[in-house]
């Protein structure tokens, strides 16, 4: 994390024979460059995929419409009662699958084939059901927090294709930055228990490395584990070259999913088997809850299969594991359990990146880790300009490069919990029964981040901070208020009915708000005191700028090199 | 040898005035200055990404099932690719950071040919 030194190498005499610099010395440029170029879309991912650890929390908060059930309903049973429904709400399918309950679906999400459209390969239709009734239910139509999840690998407004290579790139140069950070930083885990405060650049770079290096393990776990979710895509190489058979094939399919592609029906028509008896059996063999998905293949047909497959809850993977029965006589068939050793590790990973496997106490975790990832991100970015801004000529009229940089880093830190915020009012305000309303709440989004984005253009760099994080959290707090005014689920109803997850949403947005506007006291009051603004002022007889938000300068930053020999 | 380090390269610079010989040969010294890095980053960017997928396709050689091979190249690409990149950055010279990585793709590649000689239709077996 050393700057990049004006050596003397700058003339061309001494470029010729250029004088060896150290290991730390390149690893720290490589640092900082892999850093900052997409450190933008780090931050949006880090920042996306952290509350997607709370998508299913999030998804009831959106879908207001869905009561709160007290009390979790048989899995088994709930299967039988979707199945029935599916018989006369999808009769002609060749697929269905049921997503089951569980004390975070309050709902069972089912969806079905149907004959694709328009040269599309396959279509499917999907709808909730109550698990106590079986009868479907209707809630407006949002993504969900399905748009923050799937925001943060493949972006949006763009083929999914491109946005996943995108956030690939990005991660490859998250993993770089790690290791040229590691390599740079020797003496990281001494220099974790030092915190400078209200010392300028010092303490922005002891919070970065105290950021890092509090969740180093968790940050390159999670960086690497991204990477393999789609592998496939990025690294098909040993797949094109090894895999030359249709049967090969589906044995490395059946390695990493469970997605099992319909037969030839046979014509003759016979009633499915009860699932119920199935949903027991797998019950009987992994333990209760631990049925995520029951999928039937041709159900009606005398060639029907119906796979009960094993959830991501208590076991830290998510190779495929099911039960495979004969849809007609209810007969087990096959029980798929185990895959080989580079699947399971595989299998291992992916869960491991999901983290759906703990209980609220694991989620809790990741998510706070994963926060401080996100703000591991943003403090780093936030160094690059405080590190420069010392070394402006003129600190009033700073370069093309530098107002860049110091523009995005308001619009994306600052801009973006407000454009996430200004999605979950749009939740709130748009008409439930407005046509793309689903399309329209990530519009919403979009929206409120561009005016965010030209906002931190136009605006004073400090004010921007300050007013853009005042928004944010001002948005963030007065979600519960409109939600109460716009729902007839207000915070205190769901209290009383001990209704969690849509209780721990609304003082999340608090507890966000809070710290939203914490950043922004700190901004508003921090006292420049850079030397290049000191300059400045003297020139201009104008009082200094100061465009960061601070652990309170005060102090005259350190002068020149890192003080690290 | 700054490698990575660029100089102020956002500086101004009135393009529409026809430039002196000594300016221009001022720029394309600063242009030049720049090859290093440039070969740098495409040895990266381009060179790791190529050595990590030869790494991929010489795990196939492996005596192991096949679907196990091939996920497991997947698996530990990513590694040879971060690996190759920190290498590229960290030696001395652009030279030697291309001389790294052909040496570590020499001695993938008999792997690697004798996995695509096997699958490659009308290929020894």
């Amino acid at each position: 994390m050393n700057a990049p030194q004006t050596n003397p190498a700058a003339s061309p005499a001494d470029r010729a024979k250029p004088a060896a610099r150290g290991i730390r010395q390149t690893m720290s440029d490589l640092h900082i460059w892999t850093g900052l170029l997409l450190g933008w879309l780090l931050f949006a991912m880090f920042l996306t995929g952290t509350v997607s650890y709370f998508k299913e929390e999030l998804s009831q908060w959106m879908r207001p419409e869905l009561a709160h059930r007290a009390e979790t309903p048989e899995p088994a049973v709930v299967a039988s009662r979707v199945a029935k429904a599916l018989e006369t709400l999808a009769p002609k399918t060749t697929q269905w699958s049921i997503g089951l309950t569980d004390d975070r679906h309050a709902v069972a999400n089912a969806f079905w084939r149907v004959p694709p459209k328009d040269g599309a390969q396959r279509a499917f239709k999907d709808a909730n059901f109550d698990p106590a009734t079986g009868e479907t239910v209707k809630a407006r139509e949002t993504l969900g927090g399905e748009f923050f999840y799937r925001f943060h690998f493949q972006f949006h407004y763009m083929p999914v294709r491109w946005g996943r290579w995108l956030a690939g790139v990005a991660a490859m140069f998250m993993l770089v930055a790690i290791v040229s950070g590691v390599i740079t930083h020797k003496k990281i885990f001494t220099d974790f228990f030092t915190f400078r405060w209200g010392k300028g650049q010092r303490s922005w770079l002891d919070a970065h490395n105290a950021l890092s290096v509090f969740g180093l393990p968790f940050h390159l776990m999670i960086t690497y584990t991204g990477l393999v979710t789609l592998m496939t895509l990025y690294m098909p190489w040993p797949e094109q070259v090894g895999i030359d058979s249709p049967a090969l094939k589906k044995e490395l399919t059946a390695q990493m999913n469970a997605f099992i592609q319909p037969g030839k029906p046979s014509g003759i028509a016979a009633p499915l088997a009860p699932v119920e008896a199935m949903v027991r059996e797998a019950e009987q063999r992994w333990g209760p809850h631990s049925v995520a998905r029951v999928t039937a293949i041709l159900p009606g047909d005398a060639a029907a299969r119906v796979a009960v497959s094993r959830g991501e809850i208590g076991r830290v993977s998510t190779s495929p594991q099911y039960l495979l029965f004969d849809g007609v006589s209810g007969r087990l068939l096959e029980d798929r359990n185990g895959v080989g050793p580079a699947a399971a590790t595989r299998g291992v990973m992916v869960g491991l990146h999901l983290g759906r496997f703990g209980d609220g106490a694991t989620r809790w975790l990741y998510f706070l880790v994963s926060l401080a990832g996100t703000a591991m991100v943003g403090t780093g970015l936030v160094m690059w300009t405080v590190k420069r801004r010392q070394k402006l000529s003129d600190p009033q009229r700073p370069h093309l490069g530098f107002l860049l940089v110091e523009r995005l880093n308001i619009a994306t830190i600052a801009g973006l919990p407000l454009a996430m915020a200004g999605l979950l009012w749009a939740n709130r305000l748009l008409p439930v029964e407005m046509a793309q309303r689903g399309a329209w709440e990530v519009h919403v989004f979009f929206i409120v981040w561009a005016v965010a984005t030209a906002h931190a253009l136009l605006r004073p760099a400090r004010r921007a901070w300050v007013e853009l994080f005042w928004a944010g959290a001002a948005a963030l707090a007065l979600l519960p208020v409109v939600s109460a005014l716009t729902t007839d689920r207000p915070m205190w109803r769901n209290m009383a009915q001990g209704d969690t997850a849509l209780v721990g949403v609304e003082l999340m947005c608090w507890a966000l708000g809070a710290l939203l506007a914490w950043l922004a006291l700190r901004t508003a009051r921090h006292q420049p005191a850079a030397r290049g603004a000191l300059r400045a002022s003297q020139k201009a007889g104008s009082s200094g700028v100061a465009t960061e938000p601070g652990f309170t300068g005060g102090m005259a930053l350190s002068q020149g090199g890192e003080g690290r020999p | 040898m700054g490698c990575l380090h660029v100089p102020d390269r956002y500086a101004p610079v009135n393009t529409s005035a026809p430039l002196p010989a000594p300016a221009l040969r001022a720029r394309l010294t600063a242009l030049s200055a720049l090859l290093p890095l440039l070969s740098r980053i495409l040895a990266a960017v381009g060179g790791g990404y190529a050595l990590a997928a030869l790494a991929s396709v010489a795990v196939l050689a492996l005596p192991v099932s096949r679907p196990q091979a091939v996920i497991a190249g997947m698996l530990g690409s990513f590694v040879v690719y971060a690996g190759a990149i920190i290498w590229v950055f960290a030696v001395r010279s652009a030279a030697r950071a291309w001389a790294g990585l052909a040496v570590a793709a020499a001695a993938l590649l008999p792997c690697a040919w004798s996995v695509w000689q096997a699958a490659a239709p009308g290929g020894t077996p």
